[in-house]
Formats: C-alpha cells, sequence, structure tokens
C-alpha cells in the first residue's frame, strides 16, 4: 500500500489523537472527573495505527486493557468513547463498558480485555470467520508482552498455524508486564522468537517508528490475505506513562522512560521523518494537532453534558432473546 | 410409528440438521472428526470420544474441525468465531474440563453483548457432556452446570431425553446468545422416539412429564429418569407424584415449578451434581422466596453428598441420587 500525503495526514491524526486523548483522560482523572482502571496508551501510537491503516471494514481487531489506541486507530469516534468513559447513555457501549471493555463492533473493534491474553482467541476466531466466510478479511489481536506468557496466547497460535488462518498477531513488547520488567518474565530476548514453535511467520519491528510498522505490518496482512497464514509481528515499544492512571511508577527508573519520550517519541519521529522527507507539510500536522484539541474538549463538553444511564438499563443487553 | 434412537443419536441427527439449513453453523472440537476424511489410509471417522459426531466431517468436510487439544483455544476461538458471523458448536469433551477454559465462557461469551451496549451477539453453543455413572471418577464426572447456569449472559440446557435433546439441540444452535447444552452421561446411551425433521423446543420452558397431585418432583438431565422411577414406587402406596423436568437451568422456569408447587404442596429437587450452590438449592430458595404460602412441607434436595465423585463401583452407586433416596425423603416429609 502507497503512503500517499493523504494516508500520512490520517495517520498522524490518529496518532495524535490517541495522544491528546489520553492526556486528557490523565488530566479528567486526577482532576476526580472521571472514574474507572484507565490504562493509556500513549508512546505506543506508531504500533495501532502502523497496524490499523491496512485494516478495513471487512477487518476485526481484539484488544487489551490498554485499548483505547486500537478503538481510535480502527476508527471508533471519539464522541462516544469519550461519553462512554464518562459513563454516559450516549457512550459507543452505552456506559456499560468502561475503558477495560471498550469497544465498537460497527468499527470491527472486538473490544478492549480485562483479561490478559483473552482478546487472541477472539482475533482468531475472527480470523476463522473471514477464512471459512471467504470474506477476505483478517483478525488482528494486539496484546502485551505479558500476554505472550498466556496460555491463550500459545493455544491460539498453535490453532491459527495449523489452519492457516488470516490473523495477525501484534505483541506490544513495552518491556513492563504492569509493573515488572519484560526479561524478568519472557526468557526469549525477542517474543517474536515464539513463533518457531508453531512454525509461524514472525517480524520485528521498531514500535515507535510509524513506517517500519507500516511496512511489516502490511507484508504480513497481504500474507494472510493471501492464504499464506498468520504471522506474530513484535513491536518493541515504550509505555509512556503507568500501568495505570495513578501509578506511582517506583518500579520504574524515572532516566529510562525519559531517554524514551526525549529520543524515540513516534509523533516526533514521524514528523522529522515524513516533513524532512518532503511528504507533508509541519503547518499540516500543526493544523491537525489544533483540530485534534479542539474536538477533544468538544467531546468532553458533550459526554459531561450527556444524560446519565437509566437505572432500568441494568437489566438490558443480558441476552438477544429471553 | 416410532423411531427408535438413542440420545447420541439424536445430537447427531440435530447436529446435521443445523449444518444442513445453515452455513455458517460450524462444529469444532477434539476429534469430532477424528480420523474422517482420511478413508485413503484406511482408517474411519471416529467422530468424536463417544461417536456423537461419526458421519458428520463426510457430509460437511469444511466445518467440522478438529482441534488440538486446547480447550480455552477451541472455546475462545469460537466466542470470536461466534461474535463475527458463524454460528460455532463448540465441543467441551468433558464438562470437567471448564477448569481449564473458563475464561472464554465467563469472561467473553457472557459479557461481549452487555459490555458493548447490546451491540454483540455471540451465537455459540458449547455441548459438553456431564454427569456420573460411567465409573469414570473425580475429573471426568462432574454436573457442572452449576457454573455454567449461574453466569449471566448464559443459557444452560440439558435434556432427558432422546427427542428434547434433538430439539432443545436446535434450538440452542439457532439461539442468538451462548448456550451451554449439557449431555448427561445418564441420558446420552437412552433410547427413545424421535421425531423426524425439524423441530425446536423453547429454551427456559419446563415439561411435566408426569401428573401428580401429591408431591412434585424436579429433576433435570438424567434425574428425570430418578424422579419418574420414584413416582412409579410412590404410587404403589398410593402417593401420586407429579415430574417436572426442568429442560433448562438457565432461564429457569419459575412459573412451571410455582405452577406444580402451589398444585401438590410439597416438593422434592433431585440433582446430580454436588449440594452447595447449586441448581437443587436455587429451586429450593424459588420455593421459599415466592412459593412459601404453596408449602406444605420443607423442600428437599436429594442431590449428590458434598465430595468429590468416586471410582469404584459400589461407591459412585452410593453417590449418585436414586429413586430410593427420593422415594425416602418424600416419606420423611409425611
Amino acid at each position: 500500500m502507497q503512503l500517499t500525503r493523504e494516508r500520512l495526514l490520517d495517520a498522524y491524526r490518529k496518532m495524535r489523537t490517541i495522544r491528546s486523548f489520553e492526556e486528557k483522560l490523565q488530566e479528567l482523572v486526577l482532576a476526580g472527573k472521571m472514574a474507572g482502571f484507565l490504562h493509556l496508551y500513549a508512546g505506543e501510537e506508531a504500533v495501532a495505527v502502523g497496524v490499523c491503516a491496512h485494516l478495513g471494514a471487512r477487518d476485526w481487531v481484539a484488544s487489551t486493557h490498554r485499548g483505547h489506541g486500537h478503538c481510535i486507530a480502527k476508527g471508533v469516534g471519539v464522541a462516544g468513547m469519550m461519553a462512554e468513559l464518562f459513563g454516559r447513555r450516549t457512550g459507543v457501549c452505552k456506559g456499560k463498558g468502561g475503558s477495560m471493555h471498550i469497544a465498537d463492533m460497527d468499527a470491527g473493534m472486538l473490544g478492549a480485555n480485562g483479561i490478559v491474553g483473552a482478546g487472541i482467541p477472539l482475533a482468531t476466531g475472527a480470523a476463522l470467520t473471514a477464512k471459512l466466510k471467504k470474506t477476505g478479511g483478517v483478525g488482528v489481536a494486539f496484546f502485551g508482552d505479558g500476554a505472550s506468557n498466556q496460555g491463550q496466547f500459545h493455544e491460539s497460535l498453535n490453532m491459527a498455524q495449523n489452519w492457516k488462518l488470516p490473523a495477525l498477531y501484534v505483541v506490544e513488547n513495552n518491556g513492563w508486564g504492569e509493573f515488572t520488567p519484560t526479561e524478568f518474565v519472557v526468557p526469549v530476548s525477542d517474543i517474536a522468537e515464539r513463533a518457531r514453535s508453531y512454525a509461524m511467520h514472525a517480524a520485528i519491528a521498531d514500535g515507535m517508528d510509524f513506517f517500519d510498522v507500516f511496512e511489516k505490518a502490511g507484508e504480513a496482512i497481504e500474507r494472510a490475505r493471501r492464504g499464506d497464514g498468520p504471522t506474530l509481528l513484535e513491536c518493541k515499544t515504550y509505555r509512556f506513562s503507568g500501568h495505570y492512571v495513578g501509578d506511582t511508577l517506583a518500579y520504574r527508573p524515572k532516566e529510562e522512560a525519559e531517554a524514551w519520550k526525549q529520543r524515540r517519541d513516534p509523533l516526533e519521529r514521524f514528523e522529522r521523518r515524513a516533513v524532512e522527507a518532503g511528504l507533508v507539510d509541519a503547518d499540516d500536522l500543526r493544523a491537525i494537532d489544533g483540530e485534534v484539541a479542539a474536538q477533544l474538549d468538544a467531546a468532553v463538553r458533550a459526554a459531561e453534558a450527556a444524560p446519565l444511564p437509566d437505572v432500568a438499563d441494568v437489566l438490558t443487553d443480558v441476552y438477544v432473546s429471553g | 410409528m416410532p423411531r427408535i434412537l438413542s440420545t447420541g443419536q439424536a445430537i447427531n441427527e440435530a447436529l446435521a440438521i443445523a449444518m444442513e439449513s445453515d452455513p455458517d453453523v460450524i462444529l469444532l472440537g477434539e476429534d469430532v472428526a477424528g480420523g474422517g476424511a482420511r478413508e485413503a489410509e484406511g482408517t474411519d471417522e471416529m467422530g468424536g470420544v463417544l461417536g456423537t459426531t461419526k458421519g458428520l466431517v463426510k457430509r460437511f468436510p469444511e466445518r467440522v474441525l478438529d482441534t488440538p487439544i486446547s480447550e480455552m483455544g477451541i472455546l475462545g476461538t469460537a466466542v470470536g468465531a461466534a461474535a463475527t458471523g458463524l454460528r460455532p458448536v463448540a465441543e467441551l469433551m468433558f464438562i470437567d474440563f471448564l477448569g481449564v477454559c473458563l475464561d472464554p465462557l465467563l469472561n467473553q461469551a457472557a459479557k461481549l453483548r452487555y459490555m458493548f451496549g447490546g451491540k454483540a451477539r455471540v451465537p455459540l453453543t458449547v455441548r459438553t457432556v456431564c454427569g456420573a455413572g460411567m465409573r469414570a471418577a473425580a475429573q471426568h464426572s462432574q454436573s457442572l452446570y452449576w457454573m455454567t447456569a449461574g453466569i449471566p449472559g448464559l443459557k444452560t440446557v440439558i435434556p432427558s431425553n432422546p427427542a428434547d435433546a434433538k430439539g432443545l439441540l436446535l434450538a440452542a444452535i439457532r439461539d442468538d446468545d451462548p448456550v451451554v447444552f449439557c449431555e448427561a452421561k445418564g441420558v446420552l446411551m437412552q433410547r427413545g422416539d424421535v421425531p423426524e425433521g425439524d423441530y425446536t423446543l423453547p429454551i427456559g420452558q419446563a415439561k411435566v412429564v408426569r401428573a401428580g397431585g401429591d408431591v412434585t418432583l424436579v429433576g433435570f438431565g438424567a434425574t428425570v429418569a430418578v424422579a419418574l422411577a420414584a413416582a412409579d414406587a410412590l404410587a404403589q402406596d398410593g402417593t401420586q407424584a407429579e415430574v417436572l423436568d426442568l429442560r433448562s437451568l438457565a432461564p429457569l422456569d419459575e412459573a412451571a415449578i410455582l405452577g406444580s408447587l402451589e398444585k401438590t404442596g410439597r416438593l422434592v429437587v433431585v440433582d446430580e451434581s454436588t449440594p452447595r450452590c447449586g441448581i437443587a438449592s436455587d429451586v429450593a430458595a424459588l420455593c421459599v422466596d415466592k412459593g412459601f404460602d404453596f408449602l406444605n412441607a420443607p423442600v428437599r434436595r436429594v442431590t449428590a453428598p458434598h465430595t468429590p465423585v468416586p471410582f469404584a463401583a459400589i461407591l459412585e452407586d452410593a453417590f449418585r441420587p436414586d429413586a430410593a433416596k427420593v422415594v425416602a425423603a418424600v416419606r420423611e416429609m409425611g
């Protein structure tokens, strides 16, 4: 897929939206205006956006507890997301999901997931649907380094390879599983190596570089659509904030985070490369920054003004019938 | 003209009808084909460990999928497939294996629709064998339907005979919610008249299988036969028992239970599972909550004891509810 100027601007807009959305949530929670367990995606924007740039309406993604970025990258509207996080009736899940279960089936987004690793078989199932119904679609699972220690990861990869499913497994290795460094709990140096156990194709991308993720994900997705089976794509990335909003970060050296933020911020790197190559103008990006900020301010105002769910709705949406 | 089939054959027939009538229905599980579609190698299919799915892979080669022994992967993949457009029937060989794969049912299938504000549909059926009686001991004999029946968002059904098995399975597969379909071992071996063709039974409706005015015996799955045998014995000394087959554990047909209790004033519930936090306790609680004024005697529960399922025949037989225990419970009510 060619990265036209239009596509680049769209990718930047999505990355900026994710970053600003997460910064806004942090403010709102710390100001006591928003409740819930929130896990922020800031720092990892290039992964979600680099992968989802290849996806369309026939494709599905399954996500994690750190799922806002995947929603935005897959095209879920921020107004509905913000209303959801405020627990409003106008929320994309009518205020029943919240941050850890935010989803939009209409956008091919199978949900954030409060259970580490549980989105992986859901995406595998979506890939099975795509294969049997011959939709040409792919199922994409985003998950963290921690989830690669779960049985659901291993069982899913094994099944997907047996069945040559059109699936992509994107491990976002951000170096930390909650408060524990990845190398303490993952004995292989690259999680991509785990694909070898399942004779699965694997690739490693710089998860702080949109262009690298875009290229590697594109190859993998093309492979899947061709019928050549799944790929495990490891994106080396970094979680700019703590595990959750309110995390004291006592376990992580300050210098480490600063170094990543200063040298490898995915938005800054995108801008440098795209502007230096003459693909986009810095002015275009600044204009997008302003539009995104205004859009999010409007989303917050609308969410704050939106009606609360009806108490009777605690009983609805449990079953389709009966 | 009766058409006598085993419950296993009736289930097989329901699966074939479901797959024939809807191209989105798939069957996946361990050995559901099992050697099928490889006849060139001189093999024949097994159709699962109890042979229930035999013959299906030949008719639907692309839709009967053998899986690795990965129950969490099977159920998790089936949930994802159900949410995205297929109508999978996943086989969990024995309900005891819920121990390694509860998450896809508990936290995914049961909750996606609710968490997503009504946008998701998970038309998944999980077929699973439960119950004691085959000398399979503690890890292959449990009756854990109380676990799935206790999870909002799931439905749980359990037929007591071949004809109901066919109709309930077709209803489960065509239901847009996740349904756990329990195949009690005591019922799988049963034979009985099974109507031809395509029919469904409504999920959530119990059935009076024997009418009587003196006491209500509530059974489901394998304990319906136990209750009927007890009713025969009680009739000999003039006690007319009404036997109610729940057929569905979630939703529970409260009106049918309370209606029979209103008529008889006395109720015994027979459950082959253990006594704590189970279906029998639920039925007893319902009678107290909503049927207290109908009660002429305390509700009695006849269940297995609060132990694992033992192996030796004499122990397993002692573990299971039987007609004598039900009769004794009725007599003790006075």
